[in-house]
């Protein structure tokens, strides 16, 4: 069973990848999507052994790496914190494998899809059920993998084939620092494996390491990995393009499962982050930051993908923050429902695409929902979930985390209450932005399109129906479990608090007024946006043009592709003209080819020398002898 | 003393000798002879890599010591003998090389139309050289090898080579030979002052202090280029790129191993304080080297040039570990070298490919291959992926060990290392893309034929080493493991004394 519920996707990926050609698309699409599906049941079996019954399990496969003292195996670690994950994954991953054969069904070569697919899920439980760093890294870049196949999946594309190149590049940026951070920890606990590490934790309070505290500086180091597969500011520029990839791509990897596997990482390390409080705050600053600077550029994005990448992007600020001010179970919360609602946000967008022709541009829908109605339903659910309105699963995790923010009383944690109130504001704001103006209005596509709008296959349907159910009960049901009375058996030890730490309790005795916050922002948000785009339609323009700089700020994403452009990545090419053309082929190669061309002048002038004459001979046979007879006779 | 019971070393090293001269003596028509030439190459290189899977199962891993040792003595008056042996460090060194060899021969199947019965000879000479190289436990017999490696090589570039193949050969050749000249004078040194070339017995002469620098700068001469390290890696780029493509196969998974190898070999235990001392040099070249060529490959138009470079930045990595001096950086190094061997050689067989039904080599030549050639470009993502060092992959083993090594030295070397994982997927992955990825915009692309069962024949086993590697490295690993904990303590050991010396 635990076994099974990592490597039957790895199974369906062979199948599909290896036979797919044999065996024909149909069968290797469906035994992909059958081996999904075992995978979610033992997903879900391993669920309820471990995290509600209280049995955590580790299976030990075969020793990695034994050099020297550092020693670790490949191993399923299945704790509650893994265990979640595991349930979540294959789930979804089961639901999006079903969509995507309705969504890929105009596709050529679907089983390379499916393969992708599988792979990325197996890669996604190897990284969730790690035992130790080595092997969490191992998940870690073979989603990176994955998630570059699947972007640059349509690879006679241009765009595909750049955006998915930054996804990987800028992912390895983040990775060198997890490489040093694991480095680091080695080098601190002589292990890599969480049990002897988080074991060892006490004793290493006080080390310090080149004047920094050592727990603080693997919490930065791995936090900056972190960064880079969650889009956290700064790394973030590779989510927002890597939506050139097919949209159920975009639902399952760059929404519900592999970008958070950022804040997987800070609950995994919560022993080490719960004694790094600078490192913590680091996590606080930037993932608040984040929330609300992704939550900005999402209210002008056109692309309907676009707006929900950065809501993803700003979700995500959300979960760090919230791990930030030591409510790891929280973030995990807001993860776990997240996952549903984003989810089904996207696989809604594609169905909307898919019946728009192709179309992603919100400003060239409109006034198709009554044309696709479940659709237009489910999106519904999961911008209500979004927004955060009660009683929707969105509603439970944010409030919870922004009362957990408020509860910190600390300076960091008032700036990500603060970030992360506005940010709750846009939020309403850009959802309903999106659906006003993707479903509601006057058409705003061609003719031909317009009659071609039709509602999706069921098979596409009935996962989005079920996700929207996830969307609307997770919150209400897990809530208890995650953060409320029976946390601390639900997570049983697999997520740490510190003595120190009494966030949980704090953030339920709150003022009044905060838990009504976020809902107040919300509606507020929903409100202005009915405003905006269904009460006086040309107040947005006439808004971009009297604050064009600020428009086009926000437009273009407050410039950090250009910004790295400039920095990075020219110089980087001008300075590899300049090595290879000068220091290569001129100042390296010069000396030995000047070398070269010296002899090779010496010989020909030797060679002029010899005339053959003998009278030249004489001559200069003539000149040595003044020339050793004259030496002679001064040296004595 | 020799568990196989009879000198397998020597006849590994002189059995390919045997299959040339059995291909040499072969008389008739051309294309008999060529296939002729051609068959018994492969069966001989097969033979011997059977033969040295022997050492795969009889070598005994809890040993540091060497095993599968043979003494002639050859010179008894002047302390030269002939001596072979192998321990952990240097039997898989063998094995690769054994078994690169007949993938090469069976890729050069085709693409060698001219005179191939000298193509095979020398192919098989070749091997002769690099396993006695390797197997050689005598510094005048090393020497001999290590040279007479440059023989061949030389003339499989120069003579079966591209169009500036002379240029290239000669490069190579005088870059290497140079080095080569200090080193016989500081071997002469040794001898001089040891009274004995063999080397376990110089193992236990302790080389003064004063004599240590320069004797590991002599070493380093000829190592460094061999590595190659910057700045003296031009030649590589120039050879890989006029070589066939078994020659560059060979030159990247074997000959460049060869100086990192002597780095292990002779400068650490012999050199122990003059090694420390100048770890600090190595390692700034080497992360200039790591840094340095990767950003010359992101330049390159040429696919074998910018794998070239690749290699230099890995080899980068290798130097780095190996003077760490500890534990993961020297099975780190050693790692990273095999992985190499096998990634990078495989890397060069995919661009063959290419080149056997193309002809170019230019980057802008190509374009959306994967469309009809889907199971190659599987392959070669398979092995870009293995060159980047995605972990489960052999090169990410040795990449880590090596990090996790360099950072108990000093983090900035580990983060030097480092940054060629960023740089490395970079030139990489821009190299795939515009060469398998995109539209197919050439119209004669569209007429290329996948792989064929003779190319499958060729990749199979260099995929099934570099999973194999990637996901269960122990076997490889426990190989070096009690060499290097031997190497490492015996360094500990001389600078303990050096240190107590000083006091």
């Amino acid at each position: 069973m635990f076994v099974g519920a990592i490597f039957f996707p790895l199974l369906g990926a062979c199948i599909s990848g290896f036979f797919g050609r044999w065996i024909g698309d149909k069968a290797a699409q469906w035994s992909t999507v059958i081996c999904m599906a075992l995978a979610a049941v033992c997903g879900s079996l391993s669920f309820a052994q471990v995290a509600l019954s209280g049995h955590p399990v580790t299976v030990e496969i075969v020793t990695w790496m034994n050099v020297g003292g550092l020693d670790f195996a490949w191993a399923l670690r299945y704790d509650t914190l893994a265990v979640v994950m595991v349930a979540m994954v294959t789930f979804i991953s089961t639901l999006i494998h079903l969509y995507s054969v309705g969504y890929m069904s105009h596709d050529e070569t679907p089983s390379r899809f499916f393969a992708y697919l599988s792979l990325f899920t197996f890669m996604m439980l190897m990284l969730v059920t790690a035992d130790n760093l080595a092997q969490l890294f191992f998940g870690w870049e073979g989603v990176g993998l994955a998630s570059y196949l699947l972007i640059g999946y349509w690879y006679d594309r241009e765009s595909a084939n750049r955006a998915a190149m930054k996804a990987f590049i800028v992912n390895r940026v983040g990775d060198v620092s997890f490489m040093l951070g694991v480095a680091l920890t080695f080098y601190v606990f002589g292990s890599i494996e969480f049990d002897t590490i988080f074991a060892a934790v006490p004793q290493h309070l006080e080390d310090r390491f080149g004047g920094i505290p050592a727990l603080e500086l693997i919490g930065v180091l791995l936090f900056i990995g972190a960064c880079g597969k969650s889009a956290q500011l700064g790394l973030h520029t590779w989510l927002p393009d890597a939506m050139e990839g097919p949209t159920p791509v975009s639902a399952l990897i760059h929404a519900a499962t592999m970008v958070t596997a950022g804040v997987f990482l800070v609950c995994r390390m919560s022993p080490i982050f719960e004694y790094a409080p600078t490192a913590l705050a680091i996590v606080t600053v930037v993932g608040a930051s984040t929330a609300l600077f992704a939550a900005t550029i999402g209210c002008v994005q056109n692309d309907i993908k676009r707006v929900i990448a950065y809501s993803t992007c700003s979700q995500l600020g959300y979960m760090f923050f919230a791990a930030g001010v030591g409510a790891y179970q929280v973030a995990m919360f807001h993860l776990f429902t997240h996952a549903f609602f984003k989810a089904l946000l996207f696989l809604g967008a594609g169905s909307v695409i898919h019946a728009m022709s192709d179309e992603q541009d919100i400003r060239k829908m409109g006034g198709i929902w009554s044309k696709i109605p479940i659709t237009y339903a489910v999106m519904w659910i999961g911008n209500l979930a979004l927004a955060g309105i009660p009683f929707f699963a969105g509603y439970y995790s944010k409030d919870a985390i922004l009362e957990a923010a408020f509860a910190s009383h600390s300076g960091v944690g008032m700036y990500a209450f603060l970030c992360g109130m506005i940010a709750a504001f846009l939020t309403a704001f850009y959802s309903w932005r999106l659906l006003i103006l993707t479903f509601h209005g006057a058409p705003r596509a061609d003719h031909h399109t317009m009659e071609h709008v039709h509602e999706s296959p069921a098979v596409m349907l009935i996962p989005l129906l079920l996700l929207a159910v996830g969307a609307v009960l997770t919150g209400y049901v897990f809530a208890p479990l995650f953060i409320g009375e029976h946390e601390h058996g639900f997570w049983h030890g697999s997520i740490v608090n510190a003595a120190h730490n009494h966030i949980l309790h704090a953030m339920h005795e709150v003022p009044a007024w905060v838990p009504l916050g976020p809902t107040v922002m919300g509606v507020g948000g929903i409100a202005l946006a009915y405003v905006f785009y269904m009460l006086a339609p040309d107040l947005p323009g006439r808004l971009a043009t009297a604050f064009r700089g600020i428009y086009l700020f926000l437009l273009n994403k407050w410039y950090f592709d250009e910004l790295y452009d400039a920095i990075f990545v020219r110089p980087a090419r001008r300075l590899a003209a300049v090595f290879w053309k000068t220091g290569d082929a001129q100042i390296i190669d010069g000396m030995p080819n000047g070398a070269a061309s010296l002899a090779v002048g010496v010989a020909r002038g030797a060679v002029r020398i010899q005339t053959g004459r003998v009278a030249n001979y004489a001559f200069a046979m003539i000149i040595g002898l003044v020339v050793f007879v004259s030496l002679f006779l001064i040296g004595r | 003393m020799n568990a196989a019971g009879f000198p397998l070393l020597s006849l590994l090293t002189f059995l390919p000798l045997a299959g040339a001269a059995i291909i040499l003596f072969v008389r008739g028509e051309e294309a008999v002879v060529a296939r002729n030439a051609r068959w018994t190459a492969l069966w001989t290189s097969l033979l011997v890599f059977l033969l040295s899977l022997i050492l795969w199962v009889k070598f005994d891993i809890s040993s540091a010591g060497f095993q599968f040792e043979e003494k002639l003595s050859w010179l008894p008056e002047f302390g030269v003998g002939y001596h072979m042996g192998v321990d952990g460090i240097s039997v898989l060194f063998v094995l690769l090389s054994t078994a690169l060899t007949p993938l090469c021969i069976l890729a050069s199947w085709e693409a060698i139309e001219t005179r191939v019965r000298e193509y095979m000879v020398a192919f098989l000479i070749l091997e002769t050289m690099m396993v006695g190289m390797f197997a050689a436990l005598d510094f005048i017999i090393f020497y001999v090898f290590f040279e007479a490696v440059l023989i061949p090589m030389f003339l499989i570039i120069g003579v079966w080579g591209g169009p500036r193949r002379v240029y290239a050969a000669f490069k190579f050749f005088l870059y290497t030979l140079l080095g080569s000249v200090l080193m016989l004078l500081a071997i002469l040194y040794l001898w001089y002052n040891a009274g004995t070339t063999d080397i376990p017995e110089l193992f236990e002469y302790q080389v003064p202090r004063a004599a240590q620098t320069w004797i590991f700068f002599a070493f380093l001469a000829s190592f460094a280029v061999k590595v190659p390290m910057w700045p003296v890696h031009t030649w590589l780029p120039d050879a890989h790129v006029e070589a066939p493509t078994a020659g560059s196969v060979i030159l990247a998974g074997v000959l460049l191993k060869m100086g990192a190898y002597g780095f292990l070999r002779f400068t650490l235990p012999l050199l122990p304080e003059a090694s420390a001392e100048f770890a600090p040099l190595i390692f700034v070249l080497s992360v200039v080297a790591v840094v340095y060529t990767s950003l010359v490959a992101l330049a390159q138009e040429d696919m074998k040039k910018l794998i070239a470079y690749s290699s230099v930045a890995h080899m980068g990595i290798v130097t780095i570990g190996i003077f760490t001096i500890n534990a993961q950086g020297l099975s780190g190094a050693l790692f990273t070298m095999l992985a190499h061997g096998v990634v990078s050689g495989a890397l060069f067989l995919c661009v063959g490919v290419l080149y056997d039904r193309v002809h170019s080599r230019d980057i802008l030549r190509y374009g959306g291959v994967a469309k009809i050639m889907p199971s190659y470009a599987m392959v070669f993502m398979l092995f870009t992926m293995a060159s980047v060092g995605l972990p489960g992959t052999a090169n990410f083993v040795g990449e880590f060990l090596v990090i996790v090594g360099a950072w108990r030295i000093n983090p900035w070397v580990a983060f030097g290392g480092a940054l060629g994982m960023v740089l490395g997927a970079a030139y990489m992955l821009y190299l795939y893309r515009r060469v398998i990825f995109g539209k197919i915009t050439k119209k004669d692309l569209r007429a290329l034929l996948d792989l064929s069962p003779r190319e499958y024949a060729v990749f199979a086993p260099l995929i099934l080493l570099a999973l194999w590697m990637g996901v269960y490295p122990q076997p490889f690993l426990d190989f070096f493991e009690a060499s290097v904990a031997a190497l490492v303590q015996r360094h500990e050991a001389a600078m303990s004394v050096s240190r107590l010396a000083g006091m």
